[in-house]
């Protein structure tokens, strides 16, 4: 079986103007929802008290907002969590003392209504933790950027690293939008989605680059927009392949892993889906952009070596 | 001969393959959930204490697995949770103080397994349920009580040189001493000098007066908040064994901070209460000399000091200390015979007793005191800001005379009721904490959830899987039975890699392997694909394959690393469960180059390689 019989010849290239069009637009859409409506952050990195808890049978969420309030947690969040029996309320951090045991008062408030209740899961996170993890977080997905960025300039050559970052960015940028404009919950899980995403989509650009390498090696007639456009084509069954395998395992773990695991595998079946696309519209239409030509794709020449096959810069004007 | 491998690369293959699976075969037989009963200071987990057990067993109608004794003590198997909680409360009323019930996930892996180490995979705390705390320690205290020490020290090496001084004030930065001129301020500040130089000491005159301060030098900082932060982690480590744990964690992390990992317990308001409680005791002489009532006004001599009992009654006592808590070697709660009363049992070491016995011989008929001692946090306002304090709390718990000498074993009572007579004990047991420690991140995972999570993850892994499979099946026909053959050993091998490690295996982490999967095919998809194009541009098919493996390596090799570098950043900057993810997303990575580009080119070479074919199933 294969996606396509012959290796197709789609003119990515001479799309590649609205494609810019259509991913600004996204990426400025990322942008003012990241502003206006930020992200719903979760406990990880807000700080304060979270229970979760099982019923025997369906919950009544009124019941228990009642019985919180009247216990003094008028503020508490109360959802259902998976299922209408799990049941997971929320605190923002207060300043009393005895934050830490916030969560067992709450579950023994609830305990009084229906003695079955069962505590799941409990979670408490001190403002100041949580702070630190979004530093900390922020400071990672950046390291691992310029980690990345390094690599690719000593393996590549630096326009190419700089086509990578962008894809990269975009990437990110637009994971993040989509979590800021539906409010999902942003949490550490999800922080590393991202940082996985920036891994897959760095995967799909380098052998998208790889093959642009190796075609100004052996296309050197050809001007660099078309070989753009065959390097993609060439390598386009298996961007399909890898995603749709990817996207197999993941829309599995969003079926079947459980409630816990819901926001990653958004995170990467986002981050999927825009990373593909990055790699062959942004990462490639950059290195266009920045004016890539033979010449500096040649393996360096040794000294004393013929200087028979000079390539003029510019050749390919846009 | 083109496609065909020396056999030295089938034979490490092969190792590996059997190596990986006899590594990984552990965690086909999973967990009994057990519990592990093991002796305090002084007694024996021994076939005695296993009978009591047996029986406290059979009168609750509990099932038993199996039960074995060995040198670390009694492991009790149970069939399932519910019987080793209901187990558990029984086992603790009946066996007492003097030995430990711990709930534990025993693994069920044969013997012949693990005569070789092979164990199954550490599952993270969100997979088995139980606590994790971060606490972060006090350090301002140890320090405000270090300068009161050096204050103090000062004043004696002042007066041991006959030095007159106008005053010694410290605050937590600093000692500062006033003296009256010059002269006496240079005599001072060497005699300082020679007995205390952990100090860098500074003169500076001010308002006609003259003063030098005393700070502590940077190296002496650094060791002071390291021993402290040291002796917490120890005495934190002997109160998490009292607690009774099976495979506790307690780590160091930054500067002040200390991680302390509890599975399988799920009383999460006594473990936060024994752990973060500083509580200690002294005991000292009554002054006799002095009324209450003239302490209350402010007549105490500089030997004594007002204390208050629970009731608020003034108690003066003398300053001088007969001993601490630090000298206490065993302590055991109970109940008095005479007066029921709740007690606790105390037991001193060599030095503490010889003290004891000195001092209770000299002060026969005279009233001794016990203090309590606990430092409890409260916040406050200070300029509009919240912040935390902790406060040094000491009651007077027990005034008693002594009727006879006495010297390494005693009673003390006057405690509250039993609860606080075996806390008290325990911390009195575990030692003292050398600085104050504050929760700052608490998180509890109930039993149902990890084994919940378990379940969860493993479906989506097979059933992940499985997709993968016959996708790959369906495209490649041959070739992708061939990756499918290398996607399950990678899986083997990844499972095999981190039990062998015994990394934490958390939800997270199973997503990466989840994760893994998808992406190993990567390396398969880049070969099959690269041999597709060598075979339409007309090359013959031993040619094809060799050229599709040949051209794709480098681009495999740049894929993956790139990816590795993302996933060791994510372990270094990562925590908890981002650094279990981190791990199983490294190993899958290395393990599926390995199983993609040799194991795949393996089973192609045996089949296909030096053959004559004239079509390739791909």
């Amino acid at each position: 079986m294969q996606i396509f019989k012959k290796t197709p010849s789609f003119d990515f290239m001479a799309k590649r103007k609205i494609a810019l069009a259509f991913s600004a637009l996204l990426i400025i859409a990322s942008i003012s929802s990241l502003v206006m409506k930020g992200l719903s952050f979760g406990l990880d990195f807000t700080g304060g008290t979270l229970i979760e808890v099982a019923y025997p049978q369906s919950a009544d969420l009124n019941k228990i907002r009642n019985r919180l309030t009247t216990a003094g947690f008028g503020d508490a969040v109360v959802q259902n969590f998976g299922s209408s029996k799990d049941v997971l309320v929320r605190l923002a951090p207060r300043e009393h003392t005895s934050s830490q045991s916030l969560g067992d008062k709450i579950l023994s408030a609830l305990k009084e209504d229906d003695s079955d209740v069962v505590m799941r899961r409990q979670e408490f996170v001190g403002p100041q933790v949580g702070d630190e993890l979004r530093d900390d977080g922020g400071l990672a997905m950046l390291i691992a950027l310029a980690f990345i960025l390094v690599y690719v300039m000593a393996r590549f050559e630096y326009r190419f690293a700089l086509g990578s970052i962008a894809a990269l960015i975009h990437d990110v940028i637009i994971t993040m939008g989509v979590f800021s404009f539906f409010q999902f919950d942003f949490d550490l899980t999800v922080l590393a989605a991202v940082l996985a995403v920036i891994g897959y989509s760095l995967n799909d650009t380098i052998v998208v680059f790889d093959r642009i390498r190796e075609n100004f090696r052996l296309m050197r007639k050809q001007e660099p927009g078309a070989i753009v456009n065959a390097s993609l084509n060439q390598t386009l069954s298996r961007t399909m392949m890898t995603s749709i395998t990817t996207l197999i395992v993941v829309l599995a773990m969003f079926f079947l892993g459980g409630e816990l695991i819901h926001g990653f595998a958004i995170a990467l079946i986002i981050g999927i889906l825009v990373g593909t696309y990055s790699s062959i519209y942004v990462a490639s239409s950059m290195v266009i952009t920045l004016k890539i030509t033979a010449e500096s794709m040649m393996p360096v020449k040794k000294e004393g070596e013929e200087q028979e096959d000079q390539y003029k810069e510019g050749e390919y004007v846009d | 001969m083109l496609n065909q491998y020396p056999s030295w690369k089938y034979v490490l293959l092969l190792i590996v393959i059997v190596f990986g699976s006899i590594y990984a075969l552990p965690n086909i037989y999973g967990s009994d959930p057990a519990i592990q009963i093991s002796a305090t200071r002084n007694n024996i987990v021994d076939s005695e204490v296993e009978s009591k057990a047996l029986e406290v067993l059979k009168n609750g109608n509990i099932n038993l697995r199996r039960s074995v004794l060995d040198d670390s003590g009694l492991l009790l198997r149970f069939d399932g949770v519910e019987q080793q909680l209901k187990a558990a409360d029984g086992l603790r009323d009946a066996l007492g103080d003097n030995y430990t019930v711990a709930l534990n996930l025993a693994p069920a892996t044969p013997s012949w397994l693990r005569s070789m180490n092979a164990l199954p995979m550490y599952l993270g705390l969100d997979l088995r349920g139980g606590l994790h705390f971060l606490m972060e320690v006090d350090t301002e205290l140890v320090l405000r009580q270090a300068m009161e020490s050096n204050a103090n020290d000062i004043r004696g090496a002042l007066r041991k040189k006959k030095i007159r001084y106008l005053s010694v004030r410290d605050n937590k930065e600093q000692v500062t001493v006033k003296l009256r001129s010059v002269e006496l301020r240079d005599k001072a500040m060497s005699a300082v000098r020679s007995e205390l130089n952990d100090l860098q000491l500074n003169d500076y005159e001010e308002a006609g007066a003259y003063y030098f301060s005393a700070k502590l030098k940077k190296t002496a900082l650094v060791t002071l908040k390291k021993s402290a932060l040291q002796q917490n982690v120890t005495t934190l480590r002997n109160r998490v064994n009292e607690l009774g744990v099976a495979e506790p964690v307690i780590q160091q992390q930054g500067d002040n901070r200390i991680v302390i990992q509890l599975p399988g317990i799920q009383d999460s308001a006594r473990a936060k209460r024994i752990l973060s409680a500083t509580a200690t005791l002294e005991f000292r002489l009554v002054d006799v000399n002095v009324s209450p009532q003239d302490a209350i006004e402010g007549r105490v001599p500089p030997t004594a000091r007002l204390y208050r009992d629970r009731e608020g009654q003034p108690v003066v006592l003398k300053k001088r200390l007969i001993i601490t808590g630090d000298r206490i070697t065993n302590a055991s709660s109970g109940f008095d015979s005479e007066s029921s009363s709740p007690m606790v049992s105390i037991t001193l070491d060599g030095a503490g007793a010889r003290i004891m016995a000195q001092t209770t011989k000299k002060n026969l008929k005279k009233p001794m005191a016990v203090v309590f001692i606990e430092h409890k946090e409260s916040s406050k306002i200070v300029n509009g800001k919240r912040e935390r304090v902790t406060r040094k709390v000491e009651e007077v718990i027990n005034v008693a005379t002594i009727q006879g000498v006495f010297s390494k074993r005693f009673q003390i009572t006057g405690l509250d009721d039993g609860n606080e007579a075996r806390n008290l004990a325990l911390l009195l047991r575990a030692g003292a904490l050398a600085a104050p420690i504050r929760i700052i991140e608490e998180r509890t995972i109930g039993p149902s959830l990890g084994a919940d999570n378990i379940a969860q993850g493993l479906n989506s892994v097979v059933i992940g899987m499985i997709c993968v499979l016959f996708f790959m099946l369906f495209w490649y026909r041959g070739f992708g039975l061939v990756a499918n053959v290398a996607l399950v050993v990678n899986l083997i091998l990844i499972v095999a890699v981190l039990s062998m490690l015994q990394a934490t295996l958390t939800l997270p982490g199973i997503a990466g392997i989840v994760l893994t999967v998808g992406m190993a095919v990567d390396a398969n998809v880049l070969i099959f694909e690269r041999i597709r194009e060598e075979i339409a541009i007309g090359n013959t098919p031993q040619a094809s394959i060799h050229a599709g493996y040949d051209k794709a390596l480098s681009t495999i090799m740049d894929a993956n690393i790139t990816t590795l570098i993302a996933a060791v950043v994510l372990y270094i900057f990562g925590t908890g469960p981002i650094k279990g993810f981190a791990i199983t997303l490294s190993i899958g990575i290395v393990t599926s180059m390995f199983t993609a580009i040799m194991g795949t080119r393996a089973v192609i070479n045996l089949s296909v390689g030096g053959k004559k074919i004239k079509k390739l199933s791909i």
